[in-house]
């Protein structure tokens, strides 16, 4: 039963929650006390976690959440109920286009929204370079050097060499495990 | 990683997109160009942009949204489950074995300075298919307008990115009735 009700709360919160990740935490911190699973400071821990490893934030969190008060099922559950909603409506929706793309309205509509997809991109840029380069705030005395540095070279090494963003993450990850691990900044 | 089925295959790519993925969906917009679009071709650069579109756009996993999405666009229901599994299975066992082993792990300084590293790196990272995939799209006057309203609504305004892109839509089908003349000498 306990299982049934963890998928269930998750569900809502994959349903319900536009903006990925971050947007649900909010709600995750709720339904993660409804069960008794952690306390103010565990669930701060817990975001620092989710997002420092591997993988979604919203799905790190219900694994976490879900182990947390009923072990391995219950991160099963809480893990596909978060993401079962997202899968449902993206695969009516993808469907839907999948049959419709070439209509007039479908085209004319994405006429509209891959520019302002492009927009968006770049709004999610500032806010990822905020948090990383300024957070401080916006000015020259309090841009991080180090990681404006990491920014430029992996622009580079895109555009000039055939890495790839796997490698070159790995090779930003292993420079600044070296770097603060033995102090060198 | 060379495989020959299609369906291992998703599973195997969203699993390592998963996996090398780390602070939520933006940061795996780079992988999935990289791989779906430049390596393997299953994706035009345009049905990139789609992907990102849905996914911001609907309810739910910024993530599990581009995975289903793709894995559908490609291999049907089926591929979308690949995908999806995929794309979860990272998370699935890495946070179990945090809980259990790992509690303290983000105070590390090692830690700490890989993830400078990666966090930093991505921002490079987002920059490079922002500037790839903007050279695709915007190729008039109208694309252009339309992604500097975006912006400039979504960074300096509090207004949700589903009403941007639903207004985006609205636009673009206005300006496909308009123009009509013009969207078909485009194709």
């Amino acid at each position: 039963m306990i299982l049934f009700r963890l998928f269930a709360s998750f569900f809502q919160i994959g349903l319900f929650s536009f903006g990925g990740g971050m947007a649900m935490l909010p709600w995750i911190y709720q339904v993660a006390c409804d069960f008794g699973a952690m306390s103010k400071n565990e669930f701060a821990n817990l975001v620092g976690i989710a997002q420092v490893t591997p993988g979604p934030v919203a799905v790190n969190s219900a694994t976490y959440v879900g182990f947390t008060v009923e072990g391995v099922l219950g991160a099963l559950s809480a893990t596909l109920g978060v993401a079962l909603p997202s899968f449902i409506l993206v695969a009516i929706v993808a469907g839907f286009l999948k049959k419709n793309m070439e209509k007039p309205l479908v085209k004319g509509a994405f006429k509209g929204i891959r520019p302002v997809t492009v927009g968006l991109i770049g709004s999610a840029e500032v806010t990822v370079a905020e948090a990383a380069l300024w957070s401080g705030g916006f000015s020259i005395a309090d841009t991080n050097w180090l990681g404006l540095g990491f920014c430029i070279g992996t622009l580079i090494l895109m555009y000039k060499t055939k890495l790839g963003p796997i490698k070159i993450m790995l090779g930003c990850g292993a420079l600044g495990a070296i770097l603060y691990g033995f102090g060198i900044v | 990683m060379k495989l020959k089925n299609d369906y291992t295959s998703l599973y195997f790519n969203f699993l390592k997109f998963g996996l090398f993925t780390i602070g939520g969906g933006l940061a795996m917009i780079p992988l999935i160009e990289k791989t779906c679009v430049e390596d393997k071709h299953w994706l035009e650069e345009e049905e990139m942009v789609d992907c990102v579109a849905i996914s911001q756009s609907l309810p739910g996993v910024i993530a599990i949204n581009a995975a289903t999405y793709i894995g559908y666009h490609l291999k049907g229901l089926k591929g979308s489950i690949c995908s999806t599994l995929g794309v979860i299975t990272p998370s699935l066992i890495i946070m179990m074995l945090v809980v259990l082993f790992l509690q303290d792990f983000g105070e590390n300084p090692f830690v700490e300075g890989a993830l400078f590293g990666i966090k930093s790196g991505c921002v490079g990272l987002i920059l490079y298919t922002l500037l790839k995939l903007g050279k695709k799209i915007l190729k008039d006057a109208f694309a252009w307008i339309m992604a500097i309203a975006s912006f400039a609504i979504i960074a300096f305004l509090n207004i949700s990115v589903v009403w941007v892109i639903l207004g985006g839509a609205l636009l673009g089908i206005a300006y496909s009735l308009v123009f009509k003349e013009k969207m078909e000498a485009e194709e």
